[in-house]
């Protein structure tokens, strides 16, 4: 008897102890994200034998779950020691603003961080009173996919921008029985949206919508629901039940000629269906996006009352090194932000995204985080429902501009 | 002895009495006060560690009727309107229908039972995934019809934008009032042939108000400024059909455990009567299933008021042609931060579920007494 109460303070007094060496990371990263992650962690633990790293991971793509779940937590009083979050507002109009974040500015200047990372992207993870995030990704939003060999068999090139698409590439392409453009499920819409909206404003005037200078429902930005109008007409009907991966498949197999779709296509292309990149298929900026840099970054960043602050904070070292971006992001499929990466270790789209990045002007997406607060980006489904449903650029532009004085976007 | 035993009844009673206190009508009435709030109408508030959570009475309800932006929980509600006027039908058909054959004395009744009940045993949401395959344009149930040598389907299913029966939502008030109206009429005319006389004049009146009200179109309450159609999307039949396939075996077993329940002479005494079998059920055992049909009417309607998985898995959450109030909440709530404006189509839910619950459990728990 007396033997098994010791064993039991024994276990106790053992799992008190190694309590103390736990960090706990929470993803999105699973399937086929998830190995980027794990050769993350895997760096992590080999630095720190002692620490038990807890992987997190709620599955759904963009964080559709995994945010929904973050927030219970947090709410709850139970935040995990480090979790991912898109850099920029998604981060900051949520939690910076409801004063959850610590600042890791000192983190930064510790770690040579502020040196490596374009002061761009910088900018856009700060607030006046501190830096927040760490991030460990760049992903391009703007490109557009396309197999060239079957571009050269119906005869059609890539349009310069979306009036060639319109007049010249889409009426060529459905006389031949080919969907033009596909389009995958709901968020896909929004996200070929954000590309038009970049085309037709340009980079200036499209992040003047964001700071607030430039209204929704103006004449210009009226003007890109009515190109977004005519785009989706040259668009597949059944998009609401494809995947992006499934609405990627089509332009692979020669059913679909374009695709707009975030370079993680390039990743799925190259690991999930083994192509080779300029071969097997190709890219372009989204039409009229030419020298322009839709990014969207992962990030990790520190919640106040993370349990284990330390192993935390050594976890945000890592993930901002070169060695840990660089073993990350090659299985990720992604570029480092960090302006010093061994570029040999990236595919060749990679590195042809690596090289738009340090040259091209950079604005951030709506669709992935990192230009409006949450509540804009998750109402903008509904302007694009209204849209959708009276095919009224008026009724949208509107509405979008209702939502942004309702949420306060440029505050 | 006997106050001993009220004692023990009221202890061991007590811990779900105080558990139901706090996590059913606690939590009701916590939801209720927010939204009553304005909880998340600042981003910066919503998640904060002590939010600064203001009283703003009716707003949050006025909004979702009448805001311009909410012009998304109108359409959930029509579509739930739609979506449980079919449900219900297509569950009571197909259910009687099923009842109705296997009380024809069948081989195998048993196993033919058993059958219909099983999909009543899965989830909604491996429903929802099942026929989420089977409603793919490009496979499941359109290229069905390849097996047999016929060209296939090129049915949409989940996928189609098309939205028919079309109304301005500023109709609305105009037909909640004429239903309200014909309701009254008809109880007039009921109460004039059970001779009450007065009743009959003050509800006759009252309808005979409220129609003409309702035909001049509400005179005096203006919803919207401008016109909003809403409609019955088309994209919604897919989900009928999973969902009375789910549930239309339970509503068989429902209507088989009636059906044995008629007593064999009554049928017999209409059969000598000279009544054929279809007269027999017309006449005699339809008007004796009235009250199961009543009970299952309440817990299928509830399902589908509440219904939220199955949506999930078929179409996912943000299929807005495909979207409920409750899916709504959800994505309001921890999607975008608003969570007094979940909180209000939460309330929208309860109050919805309430009218068709509370009336049924009234009468049931009458029932129980008086036996």
């Amino acid at each position: 008897m007396v033997r098994r109460w010791l064993l039991v303070l024994a276990a106790l007094l053992f799992g008190a102890a190694s309590a103390q060496g736990e960090l706990e990371i929470f993803s999105w990263w699973a399937g086929d994200e998830g190995p980027a992650l794990e050769a993350l962690i895997e760096l992590y633990e080999g630095m720190h034998p002692d620490v038990e790293v807890i992987n997190a991971t709620v599955t759904g793509g963009s964080g559709v779950n995994a945010r929904a779940v973050l927030k219970t937590r947090m709410l709850g009083g139970d935040p995990p020691d480090s979790f991912q979050v898109h850099a920029g507002q998604e981060l900051i109009g949520t939690w910076v603003a409801a004063d959850r974040m610590e600042d890791l500015t000192e983190l930064f200047e510790e770690e040579g961080f502020l040196d490596v990372f374009p002061p761009g992207l910088i900018d856009q993870i700060s607030t006046d009173d501190g830096i927040w995030s760490v991030p460990v990704n760049i992903h391009r939003s703007n490109v557009l996919w396309f197999v060239q060999d079957n571009l050269d068999t119906w005869d059609v090139s890539v349009p310069d921008d979306w009036n060639d698409f319109l007049v010249n590439v889409c009426p060529a392409l459905e006389a031949q029985g080919v969907t033009p453009l596909v389009l995958g499920e709901n968020w896909t819409h929004n996200h070929l949206w954000e590309s038009v909206a970049l085309a037709d404003l340009g980079p200036d005037a499209y992040q003047q919508l964001w700071s607030g200078d430039l209204a929704f429902n103006s004449a210009a930005a009226t003007e890109v629901w009515d190109t977004f109008g005519r785009i989706l007409d040259c668009a597949n009907d059944d998009a609401a039940g494809l995947s992006w991966q499934q609405a990627t498949d089509r332009v692979v197999a020669g059913e679909a000629a374009f695709n707009v779709m975030g370079d993680w296509a390039a990743g799925y292309m190259v690991t999930t269906l083994g192509l080779e990149p300029g071969s097997g298929f190709n890219w372009s900026a989204s039409p009229g996006t030419d020298g322009v840099f839709m990014w969207l970054s992962d990030s990790f960043g520190l919640p106040v009352g993370a349990p284990n602050r330390d192993n935390a904070l050594d976890w945000l070292r890592l993930v901002g090194s070169r060695e840990g971006q660089d073993a990350f992001n090659t299985l990720k499929g992604s570029i480092s932000p960090r302006l010093d990466s061994d570029l040999s270790l990236y595919n060749a789209y990679l590195r042809s995204a690596a090289e738009d990045w340090s040259n091209d002007v950079v604005v951030g997406s709506l669709a992935h985080g990192a230009v409006a607060k949450e509540a804009f980006m998750s109402e903008f489904a509904t302007v694009m429902e209204i849209f959708l449903s009276t095919r009224s650029p008026e009724a949208a532009a509107n509405a979008a501009q209702a939502i942004a004085n309702q949420v306060g976007l440029a505050d | 002895m006997r106050r001993n035993d009220r004692l023990t009844a009221f202890l061991m009673l007590l811990p779900s009495i105080v558990l139901l206190a706090i996590f059913v009508y606690g939590f009701i009435g916590r939801t209720a006060w927010v939204s009553l709030s304005n909880w998340g109408s600042d981003p910066g508030q919503a998640l904060a560690l002590n939010p600064e959570i203001a009283f703003v009475g009716f707003e949050n309800y006025r909004k979702l009727f009448t805001g311009v932006i909410d012009v998304r929980f109108r359409q959930d509600l029509v579509n739930t309107f739609f979506f449980t006027l079919f449900f219900l039908a297509g569950c009571l058909g197909l259910g009687l229908g099923l009842a109705i054959l296997l009380d024809q004395k069948v081989r195998f009744e048993g196993l033919f039972r058993t059958i219909f009940l099983f999909p009543f045993a899965l989830a909604f949401i491996v429903t929802g995934t099942v026929w989420r395959w089977m409603f793919q344009p490009q496979g499941g149930v359109n290229v069905l019809p390849e097996l047999i040598g016929l060209p296939r389907l090129q049915l949409p299913w989940l996928t189609t934008r098309r939205q028919i029966w079309q109304f301005d939502w500023n109709q609305v008030p105009a037909f909640l009032v004429g239903a309200a109206g014909v309701v009254l009429i008809w109880l007039a005319v009921q109460a004039w042939r059970s001779h009450r006389r007065a009743r009959s004049g003050v509800q006759g009146a009252l309808g005979l108000a409220a129609l003409g009200w309702a035909l001049l179109g509400t005179p005096g309450v203006t919803l919207l400024p401008y016109p909003e159609t809403h409609g019955f999307n088309v994209a919604f039949i897919g989900i009928v059909i999973a969902a009375a396939w789910q549930m239309s075996g339970y509503t068989m077993a429902l209507y088989l455990a009636g059906l044995r329940g008629v007593p064999e002479e009554l049928r017999e005494a209409a059969r000598v009567d000279g009544a054929s079998e279809v007269q027999v059920y017309r006449h005699v055992v339809l008007p004796l299933l009235g009250p199961i049909t009543l009970s299952a009417m309440i817990i299928l309607g509830h399902i589908s008021l509440k219904i939220f998985d199955l949506i999930w898995a078929m179409a996912g959450a943000d299929n807005a042609t495909t979207d409920v109030p409750a899916l709504l909440m959800y994505l309001r709530s921890f999607r975008a931060n608003r969570f007094a404006d979940g909180a209000a189509i939460a309330m929208v839910l309860l109050i919805l579920v309430a009218t068709v619950i509370v009336p049924y459990l009234r009468s049931a728990l009458k029932g129980e007494v008086r036996r």
